[in-house]
């Protein structure tokens, strides 16, 4: 709960300082077991004005990737896409069974609780390029498809 | 204004086209929706009873220790093929088959859930035991050489491909979970758009059925 708070906090703030703004919620990380290498960050993003994730960093990953996963005829494809287009005012939701920021070659482990720092970088209809820092709380694998913690009652399945 | 007969008519050539657009995609090319029982099935999954693939495996676990189908007789089986490097639909698959014990109440000691890995090259038998202890301690994986992986994955009609991603590579795979009755007979297909409830059922039909 308290780091719901923060985590919605670090994003109000983050958006507040930029001038086009992308809100962020609801990011989290899935966690993973030692000598894993690669895992994925989900989120919703909302921009103010058109815009596009052009490219991401992360201090614990050497590569990060912006990933498409796309289901045919039941065998599941997962693609790097060289970025993904953002509507003015419209929530683009990174969930599992479709977008996610892939993290590769991962630098640790990453427990549930944690707090995986995340650049997102973007792109203006002008092309000009403007980034946004989060932190993205890590459910534990085996923690379901969710940010952790969740709210009491509150509703993740979709 | 159409009369009542045009309008019989036309009702009637929906539903010709429904039926017939239903019976197509009943239909489709998919190797796996060729059950024998069809609109009958008792399942939420597709029903493959009967089907002359599927048989079984001889494969390696996480222990080291050789396994194959006839170890598990008396119990359901759900079996996925997957690779711990994923980040999407295999630990969504890992997290119902995990639902789908916790539904099952004491009837999960019945259900033996297997992981297969198609990435035998990074999947080691350590990482394994890791990754399925993060969903279930009474989850299993199981993993071979290149050739026996391939094997075991064409016995399975499962398709899988390393694709190189930046400095790395991911896998495509096929993500249906099979079932197998406690005779050790294959019955079930599900699709990994299906929900926990819906895996839950079939287990449950299967689980009623004597060993």
């Amino acid at each position: 709960m308290k780091q719901l708070i923060i985590a919605g906090l670090l994003a109000v703030t983050a958006t507040a300082w930029s001038q086009t703004t992308v809100k962020v919620e609801d990011a989290w990380v899935r966690g993973t077991v030692a000598t894993q290498k690669a895992t994925g960050a989900f989120m919703r993003l909302t921009p103010s004005v058109n815009a596009r994730l052009v490219d991401a960093k992360s201090p614990v990953a050497g590569v990060v990737e912006i990933h498409e996963m796309v289901l045919e005829k039941d065998i599941m494809r997962m693609r790097q896409i060289p970025g993904l287009d953002l509507a003015a005012g419209r929530t683009m939701e990174l969930k599992p069974g479709g977008y996610h920021v892939m993290l590769m070659d991962l630098k640790q482990a990453l427990k549930g609780g944690e707090q995986v720092p995340i650049t997102l970088v973007f792109e203006d209809d002008a092309k000009k390029r403007f980034t946004l820092d989060i932190k993205a709380p890590v459910t534990a694998l085996g923690g379901g498809n969710a940010p952790m913690p969740m709210k009491p009652g509150m509703d993740h399945k979709h | 204004m159409p009369s009542i007969s045009t309008f019989i008519s036309s009702r009637r050539q929906v539903l010709v086209w429904l039926v017939a657009s239903g019976t197509l995609l009943l239909s489709g090319c998919d190797p796996h929706t060729s059950g024998l029982y069809g609109g009958n099935s008792p399942f939420k999954g597709i029903d493959i009873t009967g089907a002359d693939y599927a048989s079984g495996f001889q494969l390696t676990d996480f222990n080291g220790q050789t396994r194959s189908l006839n170890d598990f007789k008396g119990k359901v089986v759900m079996l996925y093929f997957g690779f711990v490097q994923c980040p999407d639909v295999c630990p969504t698959a890992l997290s119902r088959a995990a639902d789908v014990m916790q539904q099952l109440g004491p009837q999960a000691a019945d259900l033996q859930v297997i992981f297969v890995t198609v990435d035998p090259e990074r999947d080691t038998p350590e990482l394994l035991r890791e990754y399925m202890a993060a969903f279930h301690p009474s989850f299993l994986a199981l993993t071979g050489s290149a050739e026996a992986t391939q094997r075991t994955a064409d016995e399975f009609r499962v398709h899988y491909k390393k694709v190189p991603t930046g400095s790395s590579y991911t896998m495509d795979h096929t993500a249906l979970s099979y079932l197998f009755d406690r005779q050790g007979r294959i019955r079930v297909v599900l699709r990994h758009e299906q929900t926990a409830d819906d895996y839950t059922a079939d287990v449950r039909a299967l689980l009623a059925q004597p060993a």
